[in-house]
């Protein structure tokens, strides 16, 4: 048990501090098929302690809300990440949630960075909320129907079972879960304000989502949500592996596997990381009304996954 | 026949006791018209004091023995029976811990009220609170009726209080209408019942061998009349008409409690009165909740008067808890009793949730239409600054009715999720692939829960005041803040404590289907069916979250600083934007309005170029009114035409009429 407290404790630590690598990872790789000179990978560590070092600006008429939302966000996104199994499969903490109580996690910090962007009453931070609020309630079913697929074969809701499952026990191959995995590539894409869905690094008016709900954010609550959302992207990483490609990660009490685990996980990461960039590389941002279809596209994709599930497998 | 004993009475003896102090208290209002400190003072405290002391019969209730007493009150020979069993008895709670929270608001929402109103109000919410306690205590069709009636009536005369004007006036005929037009349905389900023995007491229905054919009628008549009262899509148009209307403690009772009374009629009548249950009766009410459901959220997300809005929420939330019984009746039927006891507990839990949150809600919006007179959510904004209270405990509320973790919402959310997730165990082909597909759309409505939660809070406390009168909007006072507080602790402690929760309902469980709920984790865990398929640790959960943040925030502030420079909003550097730029309710729904569209009826109208004086007007109406009702209505209006000719006025022609009647009836008795 104690070494699970530890294993536990450690894996959230590094998760928090290491998601702006992947960032720093996945931004280098867009650079480089820009055919940009690429940022060093440590670029977002940078920004981040130039923002914590800056006074924060605030409107004048911001309620405690606005404050608040931040840290609230950063502290959903930190049990998220807490959650998953990345390395060990040996979570004490993973019984407090499982796959749709983390579901849940993601669509509290949601609201919270919804609500705060409508606090201060600009045009573009209500615009930004509902966009959000838009992009969300189509990804958050079918994303649903993604874990519901994966807990059907397992016959459980707990992230480390599932990942027990996938990994640990005869091998098998489930069709649905390709069809499954395809849908969580695209709900990740738009959960994470990438491109087809949303595009991270522009400030046009037309096509912001995430970036209008935090224009009026600065410094350290800045820093906070830029951070959390680089926890997020780990977080969706870590959790397409566990439910996807589990192996390597360590079984339960198998001390001696984690080394091993660890590189398996940086390994998997980076050709991630890679992969999204590629893809962001090649495809354009979609109109905002042609996200609907985009994730029409990623729900019927899970539907047919669970329907496969019950022709095929049972 | 049972007499009231005074030295150790029972839970039902109790009960009727705190309802004749209801009644009381509310004949004794009209006594104190003169007085309206008296009024808001006494008569709502002690009505609360009475609420919570129902609630407190109820928790006796759920673990003793039912108990039941016969009344020497009503037609001859035809006393009422009285009984208390766990299922009168969860509700009762239910019931109690609501209405003590809404009655103390009243005590201080009803302040600025007439004295001689008042008092009338007094009596009817009183009346109606008894009411409702006794359709839970009814043990026979008759005091079932009686009871029914006084609660329909009562709380239409609550409905139609600002009489003078003619909406409210219309919204409450609506009301009274469908309410009686369910009634009847219930009369002829009662009548089914009793299977032509005579005796309309509900034991001797438990006792009636009803075939299945008639046990089908009863049920789908028992659906429709419940229904009706539930808002169960199609019969929900007169919620979002009545809600608005209505005074905002009164809404929350009747949105929070009243509606569940129909659902306890639902459950008595399928799982207590019909000795037999048919599986088809299951996929009927699942289709129908989930259609309900959906239909609510997606009609919640597109108005934009506030009240309007929770009352379509409250239309999403009774088709999640139909859908919940339907799929209760389903594994009842498939004979897997731990898992209908699984859902039943999702259903009942989501009941007990829903009457707190959408009683702190409707509440809540009662401050803000005190503070502001405006229930448009395009004339309100920024109200968090004026009104902290009432916008921190709303926001609890809202969080909660958007099944956000670790809150109440969540955990119903969650046990009827983990519910769907065992169909495929299901032994109907077919049945067992597409339901878990089903989930989906609970996925979906409460998604958009979420939507309509940021929607409503947002626009109405968030951003800048839309108009300049807000300014001057004033906090609500120490007894309205009293009474949110409490439905807003029941959200976050019923969030937190599932565990207990489920042991509290376990009786009523028991009573329905046989089987409770097993919980494989310990006080701490929820966990159905075993730890190792699903487990949530609510207050683990609440504690890191709550550990995390102040870890964060302690962090931030030792390494780095606090230091905040207020300025103007920045906007992307643009100077003249002003509180008009902001989405209106409107704008925000407006995503929903072009996806849905298929749904609605969108009546729009946009000025023309050279207006001088633009006007945008866009209204989204429930299409089922145009295919359904107003053709019903016509025709009605066509048959009532057709009888009217009739009559003329003049005696001669009345004369022949019973002339011919008798003549005719003297043909047909003597052939």
């Amino acid at each position: 048990m104690s070494v699970g407290i530890l294993l536990q404790l450690a894996q959230s630590l590094l998760a928090i501090l290491l998601a702006p690598l992947l960032m720093g990872w996945v931004n280098q790789c867009h650079a480089w098929l820009q055919g940009r000179s690429a940022p060093p990978i440590t670029q977002p560590y940078r920004t981040l302690k130039k923002l914590f070092h800056k006074d924060a600006v605030i409107a004048h008429h911001a309620s405690p809300l606005f404050r608040f939302a931040p840290y609230m966000i950063f502290a959903c996104m930190a049990l998220a990440a807490g959650i998953v199994p990345t390395i060990a499969n040996d979570l004490p903490f993973s019984p407090a949630a499982d796959v749709i109580a983390l579901v849940g996690i993601f669509a509290l910090a949601r609201v919270f960075l919804a609500l705060a962007a409508m606090d201060i009453g600009t045009a573009f931070g209500s615009l930004g909320a509902r966009r959000e609020m838009l992009v969300s309630f189509l990804a958050e079913p079918a994303l649903l129907m993604v874990f519901f697929t994966a807990s059907l074969i397992s016959q459980s809701t707990e992230l480390p079972i599932i990942v027990q499952t996938m990994a640990h026990s005869k091998f098998a191959i489930y069709p649905s879960l390709a069809f499954a995995a395809v849908a969580f590539w695209m709900i990740s894409v738009a959960e994470n304000a990438r491109i087809p869905v949303d595009n991270p690094s522009t400030h046009l008016e037309l096509t912001m989502i995430h970036e209008a709900m935090i224009l009026e954010y600065s410094a350290r609550h800045l820093a906070l949500i830029e951070w959390a959302v680089a926890l997020k992207l780990f977080t969706y990483s870590a959790l397409g592996i566990a439910l996807f490609v589990p192996w390597g990660i360590a079984a339960q009490g198998d001390v001696a596997a984690i080394p091993l685990a660890l590189l398996a996980m940086v390994a998997k990461l980076l050709i991630g990381g890679a992969v999204l960039a590629f893809l962001e590389t090649i495809s354009a941002k979609v109109r905002l009304f042609r996200a609907p279809e985009f994730l029409g596209t990623a729900f019927l994709l899970a539907v047919l996954g669970m329907l496969i599930h019950f022709l095929l497998e049972v | 026949m049972a007499t009231l004993s005074l030295l150790s009475p029972d839970p039902v003896q109790w009960a009727w006791g705190i309802v004749l102090f209801w009644l009381s208290l509310g004949f004794a209002s009209l006594l104190l018209q003169g007085s309206q400190r008296l009024l808001t003072g006494l008569v709502f405290p002690l009505g609360a004091l009475g609420a919570l002391a129902i609630a407190g019969v109820g928790i006796a209730g759920l673990t003793g023995p039912a108990t039941s007493i016969v009344l020497p009150i009503g037609l001859p020979d035809l006393p009422f029976h009285l009984r208390l069993d766990a299922l009168s008895a969860f509700f009762m709670v239910l019931l109690g811990g609501a209405a003590f929270g809404i009655t103390v608001y009243a005590s201080g929402y009803f302040k600025s009220m007439a004295a001689g109103p008042l008092a009338l109000l007094a009596l009817w919410y009183h009346l109606f609170l008894g009411g409702m306690v006794t359709v839970l205590l009814a043990d026979d069709a008759y005091a079932f009726m009686v009871a029914w009636e006084v609660m329909a009536l009562s709380s239409y005369f609550l409905v139609t209080t600002d009489h003078k004007v003619p909406e409210i006036r219309r919204a409450g005929f609506l009301y009274l209408l469908i309410a009686h037009v369910g009634a009847v349905s219930l009369l002829l389900t009662f009548g089914v019942l009793q299977g032509g023995h005579g005796d309309y007491t509900f034991d001797t229905m438990r006792l009636a061998q009803t075939p299945p054919f008639w046990a089908s009628v009863a049920y789908l008549l028992a659906l429709f009349g419940f229904g009706a009262k539930a808002g169960l899509v199609p019969l929900h148009v007169w919620l979002p008409e009545a809600h608005p209307a209505a005074p905002s403690p009164v809404s929350a009772l009747m949105s929070g409690v009243m509606l569940k009374t129909a659902i306890y009629g639902l459950l008595r009548v399928t799982f207590d009165l019909l000795n037999i249950q048919i599986g088809w009766w299951g996929t009927l009410a699942l289709a129908l909740g989930l259609i309900t459901a959906l239909y609510g959220v997606i009609f919640a997300a597109v108005q934009s008067d506030m009240k309007r809005l929770l009352a379509w929420s409250s239309i999403e939330n009774i088709g999640v808890i139909i859908a919940a019984f339907g799929l209760t009746l389903i594994f009842h039927t498939d004979g897997k009793g731990a898992l209908a006891a699984l859902t039943l507990t999702a259903m009942l839990y989501h009941a007990l949730n829903h009457a707190f949150f959408k009683g702190l809600l409707f509440v809540g919006t009662g401050s803000v239409l005190h503070a502001t007179g405006v229930r448009h959510m395009g004339h309100l904004g920024g109200l968090m600054r004026f009104m902290p209270w009432t916008a921190w405990l709303t926001l609890i509320g809202a969080l909660a009715i958007a099944g956000l973790p670790p809150l109440n919402g969540f955990v119903s959310e969650w046990l009827l999720l983990q519910a769907f997730l065992l169909t495929p165990g299901l032994s109907q082909p077919y049945l067992n692939m597409v339901i878990p597909v089903a989930a989906a759309i609970v996925a979906l409505a409460a998604a958009l829960a979420a939507y309509v939660m940021v929607k409503f809070f947002g626009v109405v406390f968030l951003g800048q005041p839309r108009d300049t009168a807000l300014q001057d909007a004033h906090e609500a006072g120490w007894p309205e803040r009293l009474g949110m507080l409490w439905l807003a602790a029941g959200c976050v402690l019923l969030g937190l404590f599932p565990a207990q929760v489920i042991g509290w309902l376990s009786p009523v469980v028991r009573l329905l289907t046989e089987q409770t709920m097993v919980n494989d984790g310990n006080w701490l865990m929820l966990a159905p069916v075993s730890s190792e398929r699903a487990s949530y640790m609510p207050l683990i959960f609440f504690a890191v979250v709550i550990g995390v943040l102040g870890l964060t925030y302690l962090w931030v502030r030792r390494v780095y600083h606090g230091r905040v420079r207020r300025s103007d909003p920045w906007d992307c550097g643009y100077p003249e934007q002003d509180a008009r730029m902001q989405d209106s309710a409107e704008g925000f729904g407006q995503p929903i309005r072009q996806i849905f569209e298929v749904f609605m009826k969108v009546e729009r109208e946009t000025p023309d170029p050279f207006s001088r004086t633009p006007r945008y007007h866009g209204a989204s109406l429930d299409k089922l009114w145009f295919i359904l009702y107003e053709p019903i209505a016509r025709v009605t209006g066509w048959l009532s035409e057709q009888a009217g000719r009739l009559q003329h006025g003049r005696i001669q022609w009345y004369l022949i009429y019973s002339f011919a009647t008798l003549i005719f009836l003297l043909v047909f008795t003597t052939r």
